[in-house]
C-alpha cells in the first residue's frame, strides 16, 4: 500500500513542476509583457539618447546640496539595486542615534540657516535601502535650500516638487510621497 | 494612532471579511467535488492528471496512508530544492552567473521552502538564479501550502464522515488545491501585480546610470546602479497567496520591485489574508454547521484586533530618543511621522505595522519593513503572534488545524470541568485525540525555547546576534519562534546564514511542520471511525460567545504564558531601559 505511493509521488511532482514552476512562469511573463510591457522590464526611465537613467521605482543617492536628498540607505554602496538591505538597527542601538545624528549635521551643515523640524524619515534608513520617496514634509525642509543653490524662486522648485508627488491611493491608501530620482531629473533639465 | 492609520485598518479588515463567505464557499465546493466553475471546466485536465499518476481518485487513504503520501511528497520536493541551488551553476536561466550555493544554506532553504517557512537565510537577488527561483521555489510555494490546506481537509473529514477508515485520498486534494484554488488565484494576483510595476522578465539586471556618481566602501567612484530584474510577479502572487512569504528580493516585499505603490501593498495584504480566514468558512461549510466556522473566525480575531491596534499605535508614537534630538515625528498631512527606521515612506506606519501584525498572525512572513527597527513593544507583537502557535489565523490549512488542536483541548478542558465526556460537532473526544492535540499545543514551545537556549549558550549562536543588549536576546528569540512556527520573517539584523544557524532553525522548521501535521492527521484517522453522537442538552455548544471566549482563553494560556519569561528578558526589558525606569 506504501510502495503504491511512490509513483503518483514522482509524477506529481513532476507535472506539478511543469506545471507551476515553468508553465505559469510563463503564460503570465506573456501576459505581462503584452499589456505592461515597461512596468514588467522594471519601469526604467530612458533618456533622449537610449541611455538608462534609472528606475521610478528604484531610489538613487543624493548628497549635493542641489539636489534633493533621498532616505538613509543601508545598502553598500548606498542605493544598490543588486543586494537590498534594511538597517536593522533596533530602537535601543546607539549606533541608530549616530546614523541619525549625523544626517541631522550633514543636512545641517548643507543648510545652516534652516531651523525647522527635521522630519523623520529623512534621518532614518528605508526598508529596502532603495526607498525611491520621501514624504512631503522632507521635500518642504529642503525645498528653500534646493532653490537657493539653484538660483530658482521657490515656487519654480515647488511646481517641479508638486509635478513628481503622488497622493494617496484613492485619498486614503499609503500615503503622500515625492519620487526624489524623479523631481532631480527634472530640476536638471529645467531651462530658466 | 491617526485617523488616517485607522480608516486604512478599518477599510482592509472590512474587504477581508467580505471575501470570506463567497470564498469559502467556493473552496468548500472544490474539496467535496461540487460544481464550482473552474472544476467542471478543468475536470478533463484533473483526470488527466490522474490517470498519469495512476491514482484512482474516488479510493480513499488511511490516515497512515495519507500521513506517508504527505512526507514522502514532501521529501521530494526538498531533495529537488536542494538540487537545483547545488547545480545552478551549470543550468540554464542563470543571466547574473550565480555560482553553486553553500550546502548548508541549500539544506536550510530546502526544508524551509517544503515546510512552508520560506525562512531565508539568503538575499534572493544576489544568490539564486532565475531557474532556481521560479522552479525550485516556485513550485515549494504552490505544493507546500497544498500540502497544509490537504492535512485541514482531511481533518474536516474526520468530523463528518461516520465510521470510515479512510480521510480522503492526498493526491486528489493536493491537485484541486493547486488546479482549482491556488494557480487561478495566483495568476490574477501577478497580472495585477505587474500593472502595479513588480517585473515579470527574463532579462538580466539593467544598468542605469546614477544622477549623482556614488562611492563604494574604498572611496572609489561607482558611475552604474545594476538592477536586479527577474520573473517577479509571478512568485509574489503565490508567497502571498500560499502563506510562503519567501521573497524574490532579499528586502522581500519592502523593495519597490517586489511591492511598488499602496495598491499592490493593499492587493498582497489581502493574497495573505484570502484563504486562511477563508477556510474557517469552508471548515463550517463542510461540517454542515456555519456557526462553527464563525465561531473560530470570531476567537481568531479577538486576538488579532487588540494586536492590530497596539502594533499601529506604539509604532505611531515614535522613538522617544529620536525626540529627544528634535527630530519630528509627528504625523501630519505631510509626513507619517512614527518610527520610520526601517520603514519605506509609500507605507508609512499604518500599512507597515498592519501588514507586521498580519504576516505573523498568518504564517506567511512576508515583510514589507525591518521588524528589527521596531520599537520593543510592537517588535513583541509580531514575535508573540507567531509563539501562540501560529494557529491564529496561521498558514493556510495548518492554522486552522492548529486551531482544531486547541479546540480539543478547550472542550476537553471544559468537560472536565462540567464532569461530561468532551465532544466536539458529534464526535467523542478521547485519549488518543487529548494526546495528539496535546503534542501540537507543546511541540512548537519545545523547538522555539530549546534552541534559543543552546544558541544564547554557545559561541556560535551570539556569533549571529547584530544589536547589543535584550534586543540581541530578542533576535535570537524571534528567529527560533519563526522557524518553529514555519512564520519566516526574522529580526533579520541576525546573520543567520551559517553552519549553526541553517542547521539549528531548520530542525526547528522541520519538526515545527511534520510533528504537528502527523498528529493531526492521526486525530483525523481516529475521529473518522467513530459514531457521530446526536446532539443532547447536555452537550457543550462550541458556537456560542461563551465558548469563543473559552477557546480565546485557552490559547492564551497554554500558548502565551510559556513565552512569557522570555519575552521579558527580552523586549520588554529593553522598553523599559529605553524609558529609564
Amino acid at each position: 500500500m506504501l510502495l503504491a505511493q511512490i509513483r503518483p509521488a514522482i509524477v506529481s511532482f513532476v507535472l506539478l513542476s511543469a506545471l507551476t514552476g515553468v508553465l505559469y512562469p510563463l503564460f503570465v511573463t506573456g501576459v505581462a509583457q503584452t499589456l505592461f510591457h515597461k512596468q514588467a522590464e522594471g519601469s526604467l526611465i530612458v533618456s533622449g539618447d537610449g541611455k538608462i537613467l534609472g528606475s521610478s521605482l528604484i531610489g538613487q543617492n543624493f548628497d549635493d546640496p542641489k539636489y534633493f536628498w533621498s532616505r538613509i540607505s543601508a545598502t553598500s554602496p548606498a542605493y544598490n539595486a543588486s543586494a537590498s538591505s534594511g538597517s536593522n538597527l533596533g530602537p535601543s542601538n546607539p549606533a541608530l542615534l549616530d546614523e541619525v545624528k549625523g544626517r541631522v549635521a550633514a543636512l545641517k551643515a548643507a543648510d545652516p540657516g534652516n531651523n525647522d523640524p527635521i522630519p523623520v524619515d529623512l534621518v532614518t534608513s528605508s526598508g529596502s535601502g532603495l526607498d525611491p520617496h520621501i514624504s512631503l514634509a522632507a521635500a518642504q525642509y529642503q525645498l528653500v535650500r534646493v532653490a537657493r543653490v539653484r538660483g530658482l524662486t521657490t515656487d519654480v522648485v515647488k511646481q517641479i516638487v508638486n509635478q513628481n508627488t503622488q497622493g494617496r491611493f484613492l485619498g486614503f491608501l499609503g500615503e503622500p510621497v515625492v519620487n526624489v530620482l524623479q523631481v532631480n531629473l527634472a530640476l536638471d533639465q529645467y531651462k530658466k | 494612532m491617526s485617523l488616517n492609520d485607522f480608516i486604512q485598518a478599518a477599510f482592509f479588515i472590512v474587504v477581508v471579511l467580505l471575501t470570506v463567505k463567497p470564498f469559502g464557499a467556493y473552496m468548500a465546493r472544490i474539496y467535496e467535488g461540487s460544481p464550482a466553475g473552474l472544476n467542471v471546466w478543468f475536470a478533463p485536465v484533473e483526470r488527466l492528471f490522474y490517470r498519469l499518476c495512476g491514482v484512482k481518485p474516488e479510493e480513499g487513504m488511511s490516515w497512515k496512508t495519507y500521513a506517508f503520501a504527505m512526507i514522502l511528497f514532501n521529501i521530494l520536493g526538498a531533495l529537488v530544492v536542494y538540487g537545483f541551488q547545488r547545480f545552478q551553476a551549470s543550468l540554464p536561466l542563470n543571466p547574473m552567473a550565480m555560482p553553486a550555493v553553500s550546502p548548508d544554506s541549500s539544506f536550510n532553504t530546502a526544508i524551509s521552502f517544503a515546510s512552508n517557512t520560506n525562512w531565508q537565510g539568503y538575499g534572493g537577488e544576489s544568490t539564486m538564479s532565475y531557474l532556481t527561483q521560479m522552479v525550485a521555489l516556485v513550485v515549494q510555494n504552490f505544493v507546500s501550502a497544498a500540502t497544509g490546506m490537504a492535512i485541514l481537509i482531511a481533518l474536516t473529514r474526520g468530523f463528518v464522515q461516520k465510521q470510515m477508515n479512510t480521510i480522503g485520498n492526498f493526491w486528489v486534494d493536493m491537485v484541486r488545491t493547486v488546479l482549482y484554488i491556488l494557480l487561478p488565484l495566483s495568476i490574477i494576483f501577478a497580472v495585477l501585480f505587474v500593472s502595479q510595476g513588480i517585473p515579470q522578465t527574463f532579462s538580466k539586471s539593467a544598468a542605469a546610470t546614477y544622477l549623482q556618481t556614488e562611492k563604494d566602501s574604498n572611496g572609489k567612484p561607482v558611475t552604474e546602479q545594476d538592477i536586479a530584474l527577474g520573473p517577479v510577479a509571478s512568485q509574489i502572487s503565490i508567497k502571498q497567496l500560499g502563506s510562503n512569504g519567501g521573497g524574490f528580493y532579499n528586502v522581500n516585499s519592502a523593495h519597490p520591485f517586489e511591492n511598488p505603490t499602496p495598491l499592490s501593498n493593499f492587493l498582497e495584504m489581502l493574497a495573505i489574508f484570502l484563504i486562511p480566514i477563508g477556510l474557517c468558512y469552508t471548515f463550517g461549510y463542510m461540517v454542515k454547521d456555519r456557526r462553527q466556522g464563525w465561531a473560530i473566525l470570531a476567537a481568531m480575531l479577538i486576538i488579532f484586533l487588540p494586536c492590530l491596534w497596539f502594533g499601529i499605535q506604539i509604532e505611531q508614537q515614535g522613538n522617544p530618543l529620536l525626540t529627544k534630538i528634535g527630530v519630528d515625528q509627528g504625523a501630519t498631512a505631510f509626513q507619517p511621522g512614527g518610527n520610520m527606521e526601517g520603514k519605506e515612506a509609500r507605507f508609512g506606519i499604518a500599512n507597515s505595522a498592519i501588514w507586521a501584525v498580519t504576516t505573523t498572525a498568518i504564517a506567511n512572513g512576508s515583510v514589507n519593513c525591518m521588524h528589527d527597527s521596531f520599537m520593543p513593544l510592537s517588535g513583541m507583537i509580531p514575535m508573540w503572534l507567531i509563539q501562540i502557535g501560529e494557529v491564529d489565523f496561521g498558514g493556510v490549512g495548518c492554522g486552522l488545524y492548529g486551531m482544531i488542536g486547541f479546540i480539543i483541548v478547550a472542550v476537553f478542558i471544559a468537560g472536565l470541568m462540567i464532569g461530561r465526556t468532551p465532544e466536539y460537532l458529534g464526535k467523542k473526544i478521547e485519549v488518543f485525540e487529548m494526546k495528539m492535540a496535546s503534542l501540537v499545543a507543546v511541540i512548537p514551545h519545545m523547538f522555539i525555547l530549546l534552541p534559543t537556549a543552546i544558541a544564547v549558550l554557545t559561541v556560535a549562536g551570539k556569533a549571529g546576534i547584530s544589536n547589543p543588549g535584550p534586543h540581541g536576546f530578542s533576535e535570537i528569540l524571534y528567529a527560533f519562534s519563526s522557524a518553529a512556527g514555519n512564520n519566516g520573517s526574522a529580526f533579520g539584523g541576525i546573520s543567520a546564514n551559517t553552519v549553526f544557524y541553517n542547521v539549528a532553525t531548520a530542525i526547528s522548521m522541520f519538526f515545527g511542520r511534520y510533528w504537528l501535521a502527523i498528529p493531526m492527521l492521526a486525530i483525523a484517522g481516529s475521529l473518522s471511525a467513530k459514531k457521530i453522537i446526536p446532539t443532547t442538552q447536555g452537550t457543550l455548544p462550541t458556537h456560542t460567545p461563551l465558548f469563543v471566549f473559552f477557546l480565546v482563553m485557552v490559547v492564551l494560556v497554554i500558548g502565551a504564558l510559556v513565552f512569557f519569561p522570555a519575552l521579558a528578558l527580552g523586549p520588554i526589558v529593553e522598553h523599559l531601559m529605553m524609558r529609564n525606569i
